[in-house]
């Protein structure tokens, strides 16, 4: 009786806790709202399922619990029984299929008003690209990545000339417009996830994936990496920011093709050049310049600060330490940091850019 | 089909020395218990690594753990609970005691290979646990290992972890195939008298199947971990693209990550049903026994396990549907990993059905079914999100994914090794386990796990990421889901540290439980009818047992206790082959059936 009263109370809670819970699927910002209805329809379903099963169970108990002089029935199957529970199953899976694949097969057919974009990921940090006035991407290869050419685009391909380049995790989105986003990644596997968005998918290097989706909502989303890629992986953060025609066509026009991407390496001060090194060798993807807890130690105000070391001393952060981690980053590691620094290898007048950039993010001075 | 005729005449060569006997055993009891004490004790390892994961989802920071040791901690809390624990102790373990005892057989037919099946085994298990003490720690690629990540720069482990995971990998499949056509070939060939394959216990027919498919299942991962090791160690490209990693470009060109995650769930999907089978199996079992009834279709729960085992190689990709493959493969993989619903489903309404008019007595055993066939239903049908398509897509890789799995082949498994140790530990020892303790330890177990994973599922509805080291500032995360992560940890370490309280039962009972009889559950099957308890060296002392019906005869209608063995004869108690046969005595009567040569036939219906 007691052990039935327990099941019982646990049926109960769980299906209170379903309606209550205050975790529910996450408000809506795109046109998936197929997705949430046959979610919420799959709900129902093996709702129903789990509690006729569960609650036939505590039935069972309660009702034929052991009592002394009764013997249980002898049966062996029930053909009938079970062939009638076969069907009844069949047809609830269908059920829940048939929808399913109805709007799966939306989700795989791209819509021909479709604008695209492409999501370029890295450890730890994302990018993002347009195909510019002419609509077409220029063709790319990881031979020529470099630090002025985070795509790789083929600077020999006319296509690519006005290709519009996006650095620093943040993209905008027109509101309402169908989009397709290619997705393509320098190392290894990523996950393109926008809870709102809900669509998903992976970043695998040396291949295209995409999916597609209308964002529906104005506002600012989280991106999250949603497929493990290493020890920063929970720290590799984008923002899609969605707005109206004028708002997005402002941002649009502030944006550098990737003519002027190549041509603005020459003429630039040390600090511009520090920063865009900074973003382009993912330098950022740990470090960050606004104070906020990542990776790796804050570049905002380390320069002339003193650091506390694993091994209990303590260094000043100046010049030579600088260049020290960057090319030896576990030679002075600083406490509390995971070990899973690379070391760079930078010329000599770009580690004078790193460190312009650096000094420039701190208001400490060193007096020599 | 000579061997059952030979093992009776065999003189039996007793081993006398104490390394013989206990250590380099070929007995497949012992090695049964060697192999599950491994299991168990890797497995509380793995334990204490998801409470420090724990820590650091619910209390950030207290414990002072970095993203790197967290990573680590992961990797292997999976790996091992997958392959190290479950898989060995289902089959290892339980298929090493049960198939034996319960077909009416001395021993497994090879007991030699058997022995070196347990101690390569414990050679995985030393590389596995060396790669904590190695530079740079083990692996933390996350169990899945998926390339390149596995093996490139910004993983924890790239040195020696992921290498001494191969390994040992390797290792193991070389023991699990040791082990697996040992099972196979004893379970086909070394039948007793009247043992047909339609009269074997659910338990052997779940370790039966599980053992092909894992004989099948297992070389995907042994030759993906081999080239696995040749990218890392040779600088071959099977599964390593051209990279730009950190600035540098890589070494590898032309690689396809996406080939190992085919081959690696080619393996893994099979996997889930490697350790589900034989715990449907056993389950079944318990269930028959604790509530004096028949198994209900027992048909049906046979050819559900063959079509499960059969649809499980078909499956594999749900795990990639958002992966990168070919979208279209989405509709077929959706369609074959639904249908497997429908034979798992049968097998849920079974277990009730042989609950409905039973004659259900409360035992710790009972209760750890009672709490499996709820857990399992609960993770079974989260499935059904998860298996279709489109539903999967704003689901995979949340805690959705990790509160389903946890449930589905985590917990559940997990309920059905507690119920069936409960069960058969009064065979394996010879004394009782402890009842209070059992259900004190029973409570907390179930209703613990219940509140870590139902939740769980909600956290991940709303977005939540897994294998999030810290998952502070988004904005998708309201506070409150930290406050139900604080909850869940409290949770799972009540729990975790509950197991203790069994772990105290098995040593303590061992020494001082009361004795146990030679059938104190009043079981029909043949393990029960040994002549000593434990059984000696040999199982069955001068004469083999003879099997005479099939071993679910609870409360047949014309005898007078409410369970007939499966040796009583006809003349004693009448078998029924079906619900509806007129039985005659004589007629009914197998051994009047045998083909001439003292040996049954292969299969009766």
């Amino acid at each position: 009786m007691i052990v039935a009263i327990i099941f019982a109370l646990l049926l109960l809670a769980s299906v209170i806790f379903h309606f209550v819970s205050p975790w529910q699927i996450s408000p809506l910002g795109s046109n998936w709202g197929t997705i949430d209805d046959t979610l919420s329809f799959t709900f129902l379903v093996t709702g129903i399922f789990f509690i006729a099963i569960v609650a036939f169970m505590i039935y069972c108990v309660y009702k034929y619990q052991a009592k002394p002089g009764r013997k249980s029935e002898y049966q062996r199957e029930d053909k009938k029984l079970e062939n009638r529970l076969i069907w009844i199953t069949t047809a609830g899976i269908c059920l829940l299929l048939a929808p399913g694949l109805i709007v799966y097969s939306d989700f795989v057919h791209v819509p021909d008003d479709a604008v695209e974009f492409e999501a370029l990921g890295e450890q730890w940090t994302w990018s993002f690209r347009l195909p510019g006035d002419d609509q077409i991407f220029g063709r790319t290869s990881i031979n020529m990545m470099d630090d002025v050419n985070n795509f790789g685009i083929d600077p020999e391909d006319p296509n690519g000339q006005d290709d519009i380049i996006v650095m620093g995790n943040k993209m905008h989105l027109l509101l309402d417009q169908p989009v397709k986003v290619n997705l393509r990644s320098k190392d290894v596997l990523h996950d393109f996830y926008v809870p709102e968005f809900r669509g998903k998918m992976d970043l695998i290097p040396g291949q295209i994936t995409y999916f597609w989706f209308t964002p529906t909502v104005e506002g600012t989303f989280d991106l999250a990496c949603a497929e493990y890629c290493g020890v920063g992986h929970y720290n590799m953060r984008g923002q899609m920011i969605v707005e109206e025609e004028q708002a997005y066509d402002d941002w649009l026009s502030s944006q550098k093709t990737f003519a002027q991407v190549l041509a603005g390496g020459e003429g630039e001060g040390l600090v511009e050049q520090g920063e865009r090194l900074a973003l382009n060798r993912g330098c950022l993807a740990c470090h960050s310049i606004d104070g906020s807890p990542a990776l790796g130690p804050g570049w905002k105000d380390m320069y002339g600060r003193y650091e506390k070391l694993t091994d209990g001393t303590e260094v000043l952060v100046d010049e030579a330490y600088l260049v020290e981690s960057i090319v030896e980053p576990n030679a002075k590691m600083v406490d509390g940091y995971p070990p899973v620094m690379v070391a760079y290898d930078f010329s000599e007048e770009q580690l004078d850019a790193l460190l312009a950039y650096m000094v420039s993010l701190s208001s400490n001075e060193i007096a020599n | 089909m000579a061997y059952v005729h030979d093992a009776e005449h065999e003189h039996l060569h007793d081993p006398t020395a104490f390394w013989e006997k206990y250590i380099f055993s070929q007995d497949h009891k012992v090695i049964a218990i060697q192999y599950s004490l491994i299991a168990i004790g890797v497995g509380l390892i793995a334990l204490f690594l998801s409470a420090l994961m724990r820590m650091q989802i619910g209390f950030p920071g207290v414990l002072d753990m970095d993203s790197t040791e967290y990573y680590q901690a992961m990797t292997m809390h999976g790996m091992i609970m997958v392959i190290y624990l479950l898989t060995a102790l289902f089959l290892g373990g339980f298929g090493n005691y049960l198939i034996p005892l319960m077909l009416g057989a001395r021993d497994m037919v090879f007991p030699f290979v058997n022995m070196l099946s347990v101690w390569f085994y414990f050679l995985s298990v030393i590389v596995l646990l060396a790669s904590f003490f190695v530079p740079g720690g083990p692996t933390g690629a996350g169990w899945t290992l998926y390339p390149p990540q596995a093996i490139s720069q910004g993983t924890p482990g790239v040195e020696w972890g992921i290498i001494l995971m191969l390994v040992s990998l390797i290792i193991f499949i070389i023991a699990a195939t040791m082990g697996g056509l040992n099972y196979v070939t004893t379970v086909l060939q070394a039948r007793t008298h009247g043992m047909t394959l339609m009269r074997m216990p659910l338990s052997i027919w779940g370790i039966f199947v599980a053992t092909i498919l894992a004989l099948l299942a297992f070389p995907a991962l042994f030759v993906s971990g081999i080239m696995m090791l040749f990218d890392q160690i040779l600088g071959t490209s099977f599964f390593m693209p051209d990279m730009m990693q950190f600035g540098e470009k890589g070494e590898h060109t032309g690689g396809s990550p996406i080939l190992f995650q085919h081959l690696f769930w080619f393996f893994g999907h099979p996997e889930v049903y490697i350790v589900a089978l034989p715990a449907f199996g056993l389950i079944s079992d318990i269930i028959s026994v604790h509530a004096r009834r028949a198994v209900f279709g027992y048909q049906m729960m046979v050819w559900a396990i063959v079509v499960i085992g059969a649809l499980s190689f078909i499956v594999w990709a749900h795990h990639m549907y958002v992966a990168g493959m070919n979208p279209y493969f989405g509709f077929f993989f959706a369609v074959t990993t639904l249908i497997i619903a429908v034979p798992t489903a049968m097998k849920v309404y079974n277990w009730l059905f042989t609950l409905w008019k039973g004659n259900i007595h409360l035992t710790v055993p009972m209760l750890f079914a009672l709490a499996f066939i709820m857990t399992f239903v609960a993770g079974g049908l989260t499935g059904l999100f998860l298996g279709n398509v489109v539903i999967d897509i704003p689901l995979s890789d949340t805690y959705f994914v990790v509160a389903h799995f946890h449930m589905v082949m985590g917990v559940a498994p997990v309920l059905v090794v507690f119920a069936a140790i409960y069960h058969w530990y009064p065979k394996i020892t010879g004394r009782m386990l402890n009842d209070t303790i059992g259900k004190i330890h029973f409570w907390i177990t179930f209703i613990g796990t219940y509140l870590i994973y139902f939740p769980m599922h909600y956290l991940g509805l709303q977005g939540m990421p897994r294998r999030y080291y810290l998952s502070e500032n988004y904005q998708f995360i309201p506070e409150s889901a930290y406050a139900m992560n604080e909850f869940i940890t409290v949770v799972a370490l009540v729990v975790g540290i509950s197991q203790l309280l069994y772990v105290w039962n098995l040593g303590y009972s061992y020494f001082r439980g009361p004795i146990a009889d030679a059938n104190p559950w009043k079981a029909c099957s043949l393990e029960w009818c040994t002549p000593d308890t434990p059984p000696k060296h040999g199982n069955w002392g001068d004469a083999m047992p003879v099997v005479h019906r099939w071993p679910y005869d609870f409360a047949v209608p014309e005898a007078e206790l409410d369970y007939t063995l499966q040796t009583t004869p006809a003349s004693e108690v009448p078998v029924h082959e079906s619900d509806h046969d007129e039985v005659t005595l004589a007629e009914a009567d197998d051994s009047a059936k045998d083909d001439g040569d003292g040996v049954p036939s292969l299969v009766q219906s």
